[in-house]
């Protein structure tokens, strides 16, 4: 007879090992199953851990985390083709305890973390895939698994498993995702010494800089691209919707080559060397696009339930919170022993409650409105670019004038009823 | 049949690099891994487990996380495993480590009956090949080297009849038991172990012996101390040049192909050895 557990969860990322770390912790038999040969292994994000959620599951968890760099300065850089209109705050505060965010490197990450859980009493296996959930009358009772004799059984699985979340796809919690749904993103950790990375990025020994970049980039089309500051590499990444590289028939590999060649970038990577090489989906469709969360006996976390909030790029404390919020639920469902659909709902108001909903209702329409409006990455990033160069280039023309050159262009551009309009649209997006 | 396999967690050389000063392996670089050649001294012992009944004992020389090489034996289908793990046995050559492991294997014959030791060919990060025999030597066994199919064994007489891969060709032997297999790769295909084997590797536990756990053992002839090799000095192979990138169309690639191919015929060449 194939072994019973009280929860497995497929998939050992934040997500997945925040919710067998919770659950193990208070004592339930949890399974982790990974496909990866560890986890973390095809595990991708930019690089950027916010320290809150997983302070909420692993207090000081930076005594002891492999992390990258504390986050002391945030940049952002509107691009055009030869200059860039910058801004970026600062804060010495962010270099010390408790810290604010840090850089971090996914597969070293992810494999302290599920050992974290591994700790607390839950079972990982690797080189594992699960190819559907065994469900009887209805109820998901188990898991089936590519290897021989490969069923095992639980009251509750807990699906963790990515953006493409298949297994809830199968149970019908949602369809295919749309192009406009999903970004793609692909990154290059590009080796660089220490000592190299503070001088460039004017930083200390224990302190990092993360760089969104704007415009430019991503050829106008819905997405960022970013620079962080590792130990002694940086990562460098674009992504942008899958939509908007289909209409512009952009390759993400061009887009990455030719950000890492622009002349307000270039200089930073001078002499790097390719470490790795990543490209992974990224779910944003936002709130209206969660899937199910719950059904008899199952439980969507993570990627798998669209939770990314793609204006502000959180993803993996969004991962950690609905892993920890599954985790609880299971732990009271296990005390009446009732792991029905009804009994694990409270699961889905809990993440509706959370920071989670609350952030996805409030930029429901961002993605929507920055997509259908392209002239926001298309004309304004290169508007700011050309009223910066009309304004501070020195060519014996009075300021007055050329603050009136410069209205003149901008207006040109959109209109002033357009450019009130795209104020207005841009300020109901993201209110 | 008890069938003890004598294994190694070694750096994946795959993906290792060298420190171009020193030119030693900097094993921080890679993963560590069961040594590839044991997976399959693993899995031929249970396959012949399985076939004549018995246990696998797995033993290996290290540090305590080579526990985790243990445990992928667990996934193969090994049914114990015991890891012997101290800091006087640091430091040591081939002639050290097989002591090491005669040291654990006489007490585990002792305690259970061995009938039969696996070994890969080598380790791929030294690539010797003396621990096995090494230890055949001290326990008294026959070692048979490059052993690419066991045929047969007779539980009733102690007889194995094994195929070995010589440079001629294949030899046919038949040993006593209990004897000292290295195995190829080919003999075997590791197979895709069941989930409950998973499950029982991810929470199995090897027995951890310090040298205070062995008995009779000689403090002199462990670890550096007991390691006569010296290292001389150490080079990186001569890096190949001359390739020529063929380019053009197709016809243009293959008309270039048989000039060189017609300029250079030691090219062509057939050499003595493997599939001469």
């Amino acid at each position: 007879m194939a072994e019973k557990f009280d929860m497995i969860i497929v998939g050992a990322g934040p997500a997945g090992s925040a919710a067998a770390y919770t659950a193990a912790k208070e004592g339930l038999k949890v399974l982790l199953i990974e496909r990866g040969e560890f986890p973390g292994a095809k595990n991708v994000m930019g690089g950027i851990l916010y320290r809150k959620q997983l302070e909420e599951i692993i207090p000081e968890f930076w005594q002891e985390a492999p992390l990258e760099r504390p986050v002391v300065e945030q940049r952002f850089w509107f691009l055009d083709k030869e200059s860039m209109v910058t801004t970026s705050y600062k804060d010495k505060s962010w270099a010390e305890e408790p810290y604010n965010s840090f850089t971090v490197l996914r597969a070293k990450f992810d494999k302290w973390f599920a050992q974290k859980a591994v700790q607390q009493g839950a079972l990982l296996i690797n080189e594992t895939v699960v190819t559907e959930c065994i469900v009887e009358d209805g109820k998901v009772i188990g898991v089936r698994t590519d290897r021989p004799d490969g069923d095992v059984y639980a009251d509750v699985v807990v699906l963790a498993d990515g953006v493409n979340s298949l297994l809830a796809k199968n149970l019908g919690f949602h369809k295919e995702w749309k192009p406009q749904e999903v970004a793609l993103s692909v990154m290059e950790v590009l080796k660089l010494d220490k000592k190299t990375v503070n001088e460039r990025f004017n930083v200390g020994e224990n302190e990092g800089v993360s760089v969104e970049i704007f415009g430019e980039a991503t050829k106008g089309a819905l997405g960022t691209s970013f620079l962080y500051t590792n130990k002694d590499s940086v990562n460098i990444g674009v992504g942008t919707t899958l939509s908007g590289m289909i209409e512009r028939k952009m390759k993400p590999h061009d887009l990455l080559e030719e950000l890492k060649a622009h002349p307000m970038i270039a200089p930073y990577l001078e002499g790097s060397e390719s470490q790795e090489y990543l490209a992974h989906l990224i779910p944003e469709g936002g709130f209206d696009a969660v899937p199910k969360l719950v059904g008899d006996g199952v439980i969507v976390v993570g990627d798998a339930g669209q939770f990314v909030n793609a204006i502000h790029q959180e993803g993996s404390n969004m991962a950690m919170k609905s892993g920890k919020l599954a985790a609880e639920t299971v732990i009271k469902a296990k005390e009446l022993n009732d792991f029905s659909e009804a009994a694990l709902d409270s699961y889905r108001t809990d993440i509706y409650d959370s920071f989670i909903g609350k952030d996805l209702k409030k930029y429901r329409d961002a993605a929507h409105t920055f997509e259908e409006n392209p002239q926001y990455f298309e004309e304004y990033v290169p508007m700011m670019n050309q009223a910066m160069n009309t304004f501070f280039t020195v060519d014996g023309t009075p300021k007055w004038e050329k603050q009136k050159k410069i209205a003149a262009k901008v207006t040109a551009g959109r209109g002033k009823t357009g450019l009130v309009k795209d104020m207005y649209k841009a300020w109901k997006a993201v209110k | 049949m008890n069938i003890l396999v004598s294994i190694k967690q070694v750096p994946d050389t795959k993906v290792i690099k060298v420190n171009p000063k020193t030119n030693t392996l900097d094993r921080s670089s890679a993963p560590a891994i069961l040594n590839p050649y044991d997976a399959h001294a693993v899995q031929e012992a249970v396959r012949l487990k399985q076939k004549h009944g018995g246990k696998v004992i797995v033993l290996s020389m290290g540090p305590p996380q080579a526990a985790n090489a243990i445990r992928k034996c667990v996934e193969i289908g090994a049914d114990e495993g015991y890891l012997i793990s101290d800091k006087k046995f640091a430091g040591a050559d081939t002639l050290a480590t097989s002591y090491a492991l005669y040291k654990a294997i006489e007490k585990l014959e002792k305690e259970q009956g061995i009938d039969l030791v696996l070994c890969g060919k080598h380790a791929i990060d030294g690539d010797t090949g003396q621990v096995g025999p090494g230890i055949a030597r001290r326990m008294g066994m026959p070692p048979l080297t490059n052993v690419i199919n066991v045929e047969s064994v007779d539980t009733d007489n102690k007889l194995i009849r094994v195929h070995r891969k010589i440079e001629e060709g294949h030899e046919v032997i038949e040993s006593p038991l209990p004897c000292l297999l290295t195995v190829e790769k080919t003999i075997n295909e590791v197979e895709y172990a069941p989930l409950p084997n998973m499950l029982r590797a991810a929470r199995y536990e090897p027995y951890v012996w310090s040298v205070d756990d062995l008995e009779d053992v000689d403090i002199k002839q462990l670890g550096l101390k007991g390691s006569p090799t010296i290292v001389g000095t150490m080079w990186p192979p001569e890096k190949s040049s001359g390739a020529e990138m063929i380019e053009g169309s197709t016809d243009e690639q293959v008309s270039r192909l048989l000039e060189v191919m017609n300029d250079t015929q030691e090219l062509l060449a057939v050499k003595g050895g493997d599939g001469a």
